[in-house]
């Protein structure tokens, strides 16, 4: 129970996470490295602000810190041209002395004696905060992401990820898109950075190493249950997605007898076998074909 | 209505595969002319369009619409005045959208309210009366996915995307060539009909002789990235595909013996 428990707190955190990972990923056809750093920012900027006595204010800022590291990617790749993985890894790299600066020099923080958002509500434990503010918060930016990518732009940044030239022809400024689903999806990113700060008490950088398989992971196990359809099903899935990984993982540290520092070869493993699911297909198809045609020979 | 002026365009300028595309090309085209270009392959129709529509800029020269330079402008910017259909049908549509919001996405030139949710139901409904008139039975497939349809089908969205809001240029670039023969003949149909409606300025390339001299109210022959020969009216209607053909036959027997003069005077 308490193991259930624990992963759909921290499945529906990371949730949040996979939202973002899904904009890039999914949507724009492009993968983000930005996220490390990005995640690793909204942790640092939370509880750097929370330390100081605004919990609240601290994940807003978080999110604004997101929104502009993942302006900055989408400007070098669009506004100078830079290769799309490329800029991710500069800003990844840049915010990696920002983040230490955040945090004063330190690579991480203990948030124990400060008040964060799970101590901040008088008609509730802390215990039930912690399973309240998370369902919450994936709500809420469940139905704002679905809401967002049905309004006229969020259409237009589908539709990029889709056919760029279609909608340059349209008289779209393609750029602006792309930069403007850089932000939404690194402010996502971040978020779910900011709120794991928090709810872990504690914010340590290298925390983030990774993070970008872990988004990935919880998106195809997604689109694994229930199918790639519309952006609707999409993002629901993301976060579904997001609850089952933390529950395989909660279970690996468990009882698999791996220690927990190969977690993420594990993860690592599954996101390369699931994205390399059609090309094994596709290599089998062909030999059976193979074998049929030497067999009428 | 569109003025291009002396435009120059030299790709890989200094390599050894150095290619002048656009040769001060010059061509005036008045509000409401329907032109249909011809020319061999290479001649340089489909980069004459590249940039009308700012795929690229000029070497040289400057291009003039409804009285406006639009030389140097973004390419989006002039998407708002200028609407273009491909002939490979998967160019002009996004497949993993439906119909309704590929066209909501063009009528974006008109009618854009970021934060409002698209296509609003007055869209829809305008959409589907719109597409009803091509006779093709798209209204009732408003929600399907562009990529489930027929190369016509999305070739027929596509001149609704590029004509739902009226632009001041429309341009065709062989966009019949990739469909079976009926189903061209039914594209075309539409294409004129949209043409005349709204007395759009047309230019259309295409490689079959026999429509370039039926549709449309001139036509003009490129070759080698400038403008060989330019007929309309009287003139025009008394070409017939034969003379045509024969035209264009020796110029380009003169433009081979040019080449064999040039190598010779080399060697
Ligand atoms: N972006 C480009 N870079 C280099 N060469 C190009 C480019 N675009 C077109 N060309 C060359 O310009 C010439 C004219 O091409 P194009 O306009 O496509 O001919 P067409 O008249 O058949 O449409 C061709 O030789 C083509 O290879
Ligand atoms: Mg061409």
């Amino acid at each position: 129970m308490k193991l259930l428990i624990g992963s759909l707190q921290l499945g529906l955190l990371y949730g949040i996470l996979a939202l973002g990972i899904y904009i890039s990923f999914r949507i724009l056809s492009i993968p983000d490295l930005t996220t490390e750093g990005s995640f690793a920012f909204g942790l640092s900027v939370s509880a750097a602000i929370t330390a100081a006595g605004h919990p609240v204010l601290a994940i807003f800022a978080a999110m604004a810190a997101g929104a502009l590291a993942g302006s900055v990617t989408g400007l070098l790749q669009t506004r100078f041209g830079i290769h799309p993985i490329l800029s991710g890894i500069i800003t990844m790299s840049g915010l990696y002395s920002i983040n230490l600066a955040v945090l004063g020099g330190s690579p991480n923080l203990s948030l124990v004696r400060a008040a964060t958002l799970f101590k901040l509500f008088p008609f509730m434990s802390k215990n039930d905060a912690m399973t309240v503010l998370p369902i919450a918060a994936a709500l809420l930016f469940l139905t704002l992401v679905i809401l967002f990518f049905h309004t006229h732009v969020g259409m237009c940044i589908r539709a990029v990820g889709d056919n760029e030239d279609m909608v340059r022809a349209s008289s779209i400024n393609v750029n602006a898109c792309k930069v403007l689903s850089f932000s939404v999806s690194n402010a996502l990113v971040a978020l779910s950075g900011a709120l794991i700060a928090q709810y872990q008490g504690y914010a340590d950088i290298s925390s983030s190493t990774g993070i970008l398989v872990v988004g990935l992971a919880s998106v195809i196990i997604g689109e694994a249950m229930f199918g790639r359809r519309s952006v609707t099903i999409g993002f629901i899935s993301a976060v579904a997605g997001s609850l089952i990984y933390r529950y395989i993982i909660a279970l690996a540290t468990r009882y698999s007898p791996l220690p927990a520092y190969m977690l993420k070869l594990v993860s690592a493993v599954i996101v390369a076998l699931a994205l390399a699911i059609p090309a094994l297909r596709q290599n089998m198809k062909e030999a059976r074909q193979k074998e049929g045609g030497k067999a009428h020979a | 209505m569109l003025d291009i002026q002396n435009a120059f365009k030299i790709f890989e300028k200094g390599t050894a595969i150095e290619h002048t595309a656009l040769n001060h090309l010059n061509l005036h085209l008045d509000k409401g002319e329907f032109v249909t270009i011809i020319g061999s392959n290479g001649a340089g129709k489909s980069t004459l369009f590249n940039a009308i529509c700012g795929t690229f800029l000029l070497n040289e020269g400057r291009i003039l619409l409804d009285g406006q330079d639009i030389t140097g402008q973004k390419e989006h910017r002039r998407a708002l005045s200028i609407g273009r259909v491909f002939q490979d049908p998967m160019k002009g549509t996004a497949p993993n959208m439906t119909i309704e919001e590929n066209l909501s996405l063009a009528y974006s030139r008109a009618y854009s309210r970021p934060l409002s949710f698209a296509p609003s139901r007055k869209q829809i409904a305008l959409f589907r009366e719109r597409i009803a008139e091509f006779g093709m039975n798209l209204e009732d497939r408003m929600k399907t996915k562009v990529g489930r349809l027929s190369g016509g089908q999305r070739q027929a969205v596509t001149l609704l995307m590029c004509t739902i809001v009226p632009p001041k240029l429309l341009l065709l670039d062989e966009h019949t060539a990739a469909l079976d023969p009926a189903t061209a003949d039914k594209v075309m149909e539409i294409t004129r009909r949209t043409v005349d409606q709204y007395h759009l300025t047309t230019l259309m390339i295409t490689h079959n002789m026999a429509s370039a001299l039926a549709i449309g109210t001139r036509t003009v022959m490129m070759e080698a990235g400038a403008i060989l020969f330019d007929i309309s009216g009287e003139e025009r209607s008394g070409t017939t595909v034969d003379d045509l053909l024969h035209l264009y036959a020796d110029l380009r027997h003169q433009a081979l013996d040019n080449d064999r003069m040039l190598l010779q005077s080399k060697a």
